[in-house]
């Protein structure tokens, strides 16, 4: 396999390869105890605010059918603690570091931007999208006037790339991702889980102590692929596709929808060793197929 | 590193009501600690989350499982065959503080002090190899465990522990109540308390023992993701003393745990 080139360059970034984590299922540390981090593209870490977040009460995990349902609600220490004990641990891998950034204003927003652009991070990957946090979050996802507000105030001082992740839970995707364009986002990436619930029948109860979740996991990937398609047709920054994505040829199937790097999520909780496993079988799957590069891939798919 | 190994069932018996044992054939789990989990990967992909089992027994070249079936994930563990192939973790969470310093003193040191094993229901299997771990020690081990009719794991138990008590919700097998009901009416002293059952089981102990001053260890459950510490999808709070007094902070329970010390846990919050 020594013939492939699976470099990317995403919004002016070169990545070696096109698998990331997708925010919230990956830990530095954690995960680095179940594989070797150096091998993937990038990494994304989890949401960090300006200021340190409890998150939900347990229970914040439901298993569906195929799927799970999480309401974590971006618990997280603040954008202080995690430049120290989390960027400060990641730059020394031979991997591009991408922060997802949350926040419940656009001040928020701005000041952990601010923070980040004194740091080894790569790109910044800003959550307008979770469905599990009551102010922010996915009110500024589901309104392009309110994501493109964001966007362009994020954009005005960020020295890196900004990547906008955008929420399945509207009626139509395509409008927000060109808001955001619009207002100069160097990428997005899509999806987020789409809001969801499960209730316990013998407990007459919601599962979840904050009843609503977000549900990921290959549930939701068909979801993902026509969103992924749908948007590339809209706009031509890059994009990032995530969503059940579990095995190479899931990777290669989000490629061809349009997306120029993918995210494993749900599959590093359901196997750790996912991200590094599914890269492995992306590149089985490109020398199977006889491509050299993920141009080839995409450029290989007639809608 | 950390692995997902594939083990050989050795046998997979029902030993009570909806309770199985399954010893599972594993020669690269490194070092186990009492208290510590395993994942279990489901052959069912439409269950994708693993099903963490705390471990009951170990050897070198096998661990012991004991679970419940209360779904699909369980369900289908139970239906494994000897021969059969699992998918299992090596050992994830920090086990019961047994080694070293730890919270409030010394623990390398069990010669001459008397312990007692506090299990609950399905809280019940990992105090076998805890047990075993501090009869090693030198520790004089006593056992108080609690089901709501059946009991298993009595025999176990009682290799490692010069008293076995047991207690049932129904009073069907040996004292009528719960464990740490038993333990104070019939003055179970020791000096220290171990613990893994109901959440309301491990307060009670808590306070049983704050009262007392006696130091003692719980193991907590809480619904997790991936069990390794990614998802912070489990978490507990607990008190942290600060330079500006006790502060109320959160900790993985997969992670940081599942065993914490009772006046460690913010019960309340």
């Amino acid at each position: 396999m020594n013939n492939l080139d699976l470099s990317v360059d995403f919004a002016g970034v070169t990545l070696k390869n096109p698998v990331t984590t997708a925010s919230g299922t990956f830990s530095a540390r954690e995960s680095g105890e179940f594989y070797d981090i150096n091998e993937l593209g990038a990494v994304i870490t989890k949401g960090v605010a300006s200021e340190p977040w409890a998150g939900n009460p347990t229970p914040r995990i439901a298993e569906t059918y195929g799927g799970m349902l999480n309401a974590v609600g971006l618990q997280n220490p603040g954008a202080v603690a995690f430049i120290e004990q989390e960027i400060s641990y990641l730059k020394d891998f031979d991997t591009r570091i991408i922060a997802n950034v949350a926040g419940r204003t656009i001040e928020e927003y701005c000041s952990v931007v601010e923070m980040l652009n004194e740091t080894d991070v790569a790109m910044m990957e800003i959550n307008i999208s979770c469905p599990n946090v009551k102010k922010g979050g996915i009110g500024f996802g589901t309104d392009p006037r309110m994501a493109a507000e964001v966007t362009k105030a994020v954009k005005a001082i960020s020295r890196k790339p900004i990547i906008i992740k955008l929420t399945p839970n509207v009626t139509d995707i395509t409008e927000i991702a060109k808001a955001v364009e619009a207002e100069g986002a160097d990428g997005v990436s899509l999806i987020n889980t789409l809001l969801g619930m499960k209730i316990d029948t013998q407990r007459k109860k919601p599962v979840l102590a904050n009843i609503m979740g977000g549900l990921s996991g290959p549930a939701v990937k068909p979801v993902a692929v026509r969103m992924v398609y749908q948007v590339r047709r809209a706009v031509n920054i890059p994009i990032m596709g995530l969503g059940g994505i579990m095995t190479g040829e899931d990777a290669a199937e989000f490629i061809m929808a349009g997306a120029d790097i993918i995210s494993v999520g749900t599959a590093a909780l359901v196997n750790p060793t996912a991200p590094v496993d599914i890269l492995q079988e992306l590149k089985l799957y490109m020398q199977e197929q006889g491509f050299k590069t993920i141009a080839d891939i995409r450029g290989a798919f007639n809608a | 590193m950390k692995k997902i190994l594939t083990g050989n069932v050795i046998c997979n018996d029902q030993i009570a009501n909806d309770i199985y044992k399954m010893q599972i054939s594993s020669s690269h789990m490194g070092t186990i600690r009492a208290g510590q989990f395993v994942n279990i990967y489901l052959e069912d992909k439409s269950l994708l989350l693993p099903r963490p089992i705390s471990i009951c027994d170990a050897d070198e070249n096998s661990i012991t499982i004991v679970y419940k079936v209360v779904g699909k994930g369980t369900k289908e563990l139970s239906a494994y065959k000897t021969n059969e192939k699992v998918r299992v973790s090596t050992p994830l969470g920090n086990g019961y503080f047994i080694d070293g310093k730890k919270f409030g003193g010394q623990t390398d040191d069990y010669k001459g002090k008397t312990v007692t094993v506090v299990g609950g229901g399905i809280g019940v299997p990992p105090m076998v190899l805890l047990a075993r771990k501090l009869k090693e020690k030198g520790a004089q081990v006593t056992a108080a465990i609690g089901f709501q009719e059946e009991p298993f794991l009595v025999e176990e138990l009682g290799k490692y522990c010069s008293e076995v008590y047991v207690a049932t919700d129904n009073g069907t097998s040996g004292f009528q109540g719960n464990a740490v009901q038993m333990i104070r009416e019939k003055n179970i002293c020791s000096d220290e308390y171990f613990s893994c059952g109901p959440k309301v089981m491990l307060r009670a102990l808590s306070d049983f023992c704050a009262e007392k001053d006696i130091p003692c260890q719980v193991s907590l459950e809480e619904r997790m993701g991936c069990g390794y510490g990614a998802c912070v999808g489990c978490t507990c709070k607990v008190k942290v003393k600060t330079e500006q007094g006790t502060e109320i902070q959160q900790r993985g329970v997969c992670k940081h745990g599942p065993v914490f010390f009772g006046e460690e846990v913010a019960w309340d919050e």
